[in-house]
């Protein structure tokens, strides 16, 4: 026998349930005066904030078609140069007015969210190549056990998303346009596809 | 928060044995919301190993006392009194300082305080059923509540899940978020859910059941569960400090 690795494993996922707004956006779900604001609503740029303001909007939709309208999305972007507001950013300070996280229900009615942000800078590669300008998403609602990662890519950025590192080695070309948000003035709509011929590519990270 | 300094590591690839596969049919909402092609793999670049820092000044005095936090002065939640305490850890076994914990769980009779909620169990107008905490700079984090009953779901014609109180994790990178149900040691209606029987790992559906700790229970006031978390981990030789192109 060898000596034991002692490592811990990750604690299992469960589904988020229909009721995860009760937790993760109390006011939303109509449980006021608790908190001040919901973690992660509102804009998430400030007349401060450097950088061009867009607007995310978008649907999840199952394998039938039909937006979800339990779901709840975060994103997680860097600000207008490339740089994290995060401790493990190494490359400098961040714009100190853009946190770079935000978090959504879709609409109890319709299913559509929005986040009000700004379009991020390119940021590295691990090679030290430029990635095209993303914002990372996770979705989590009832009947997803685990949470799903993929990234919105920009409709205008055609020359940066023709070099970008992790574009390039998605074997089914067909399906990079599942990653790539539809710039449409200062909206970019982006539409979710869990299942289906236009299923959104999820990334294991 | 710890004093250690930052890591800028790619997390350890994530072990999905252990988790539930996206499509499960014994749990019926599953089927048109799995996605059915296999996932991209990708080892994590700054987009997903770094993530946002949460201060304790969003935290409001009883946002961990969900026996008191939504009731009207002087009152408080009907239930058994209970306290859920433990640690956020990595899979090195290392403290996640800061990490954000939120939580929500239906009342003491197995109902939800929701819009679209219809059990015929009762409200509570004292319990409101969600509350939050950050991990102290060992990882430590603790909550107060009354303990969650069981309640009847639209799935097979009579599945019940288990007293269960869901959890939110926010640790130090956005790969590393997680969301999960914790259960009570003991409960005979864990091996009998559904969305429990996602999981396919025995040990690790164990790993989600809380042991009652009668060493952490106050005398004539509460008992209490430990329920530590484990977020992924990082790598962390010497050699994988550095990102390439800095
Ligand atoms: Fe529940």
């Amino acid at each position: 026998m060898a000596q034991p690795l002692n490592y811990l494993k990750e604690t299992p996922s469960q589904t988020a349930g229909p009721y995860v707004h009760i937790g993760c956006t109390p006011n939303f779900a109509g449980l006021e005066g608790i908190y001040d604001q919901d973690l992660g609503s509102g804009p998430m740029a400030s007349d401060k904030t450097k950088g061009e303001r867009i607007t995310i909007r978008g649907f999840v939709y199952d394998g039938a078609g039909a937006p979800l309208k339990d779901a709840l999305i975060e994103i997680w972007q860097a600000d207008a140069d490339g740089i994290y507001n995060s401790p493990s950013e190494t490359r400098g300070a961040a714009d100190p007015n853009f946190l770079g996280w935000g978090r959504c229900p879709g609409d109890m009615a319709t299913g559509e969210f929005a986040f009000e942000t700004i379009k991020p800078g390119r940021v590295p590669f691990r090679d030290g190549r430029l990635m095209a300008p993303h914002v990372t998403f996770w979705i989590v609602a009832r009947g997803i056990n685990l949470g799903l990662q993929t990234r919105m890519y920009f409709s205008d950025e055609e020359t940066a998303n023709a070099e970008d590192p992790v574009l390039a080695r998605i074997e089914h070309r067909v399906r990079v346009p599942t990653l790539i948000g539809q710039r449409d003035g200062d909206t970019v709509r982006f539409d979710i596809h869990l299942q289906g011929d236009k299923e959104t590519i999820f990334f294991d990270i | 928060m710890s004093n250690a300094p930052p890591e800028t590591t790619p997390f350890f690839a994530r072990d999905r044995e252990r988790h539930p596969p996206a499509y499960t049919p014994g749990y019926k909402t599953s089927v048109l919301r799995s996605p059915q092609r296999a996932l991209i793999s990708l080892e994590g670049t700054r987009s997903e190993i770094t993530g946002p820092v949460f201060g304790h000044n969003i935290l409001g005095e009883f946002d961990n006392d969900l026996i008191v936090n939504y009731a009207k002065p002087g009152e408080s939640a009907i239930g058994e009194r209970i306290m859920v305490y433990g640690r956020v850890l990595d899979e090195r076994g290392r403290g996640v300082a800061g990490a954000l914990v939120e939580f929500w769980q239906a009342n003491a009779g197995g109902r939800y305080r929701h819009k679209k909620e219809s059990y015929l169990a009762p409200l509570d107008p004292n319990f409101g059923g969600f509350g939050r905490a950050i991990a102290d700079a060992e990882g430590y984090y603790c909550f107060r509540t009354i303990k969650p009953g069981p309640y009847p779901w639209p799935n097979g014609v009579n599945d019940w899940r288990p007293a269960h109180i869901h959890f939110s994790v926010f640790g130090h990178g956005f790969a590393q978020r997680l969301i999960t149900q914790m259960y009570f040691e003991g409960d005979p209606m864990i091996w009998l859910c559904p969305i429990v029987k996602t999981i396919p790992d025995r040990h690790a559906i164990e790993s989600l059941i809380a042991p009652l700790d009668m060493n952490a229970s106050i005398p004539h006031d509460l008992r209490a569960y430990k329920f530590d978390i484990i977020l992924r981990g990082r790598r962390s030789t010497l050699f994988e400090n550095r990102l390439e192109g800095n």
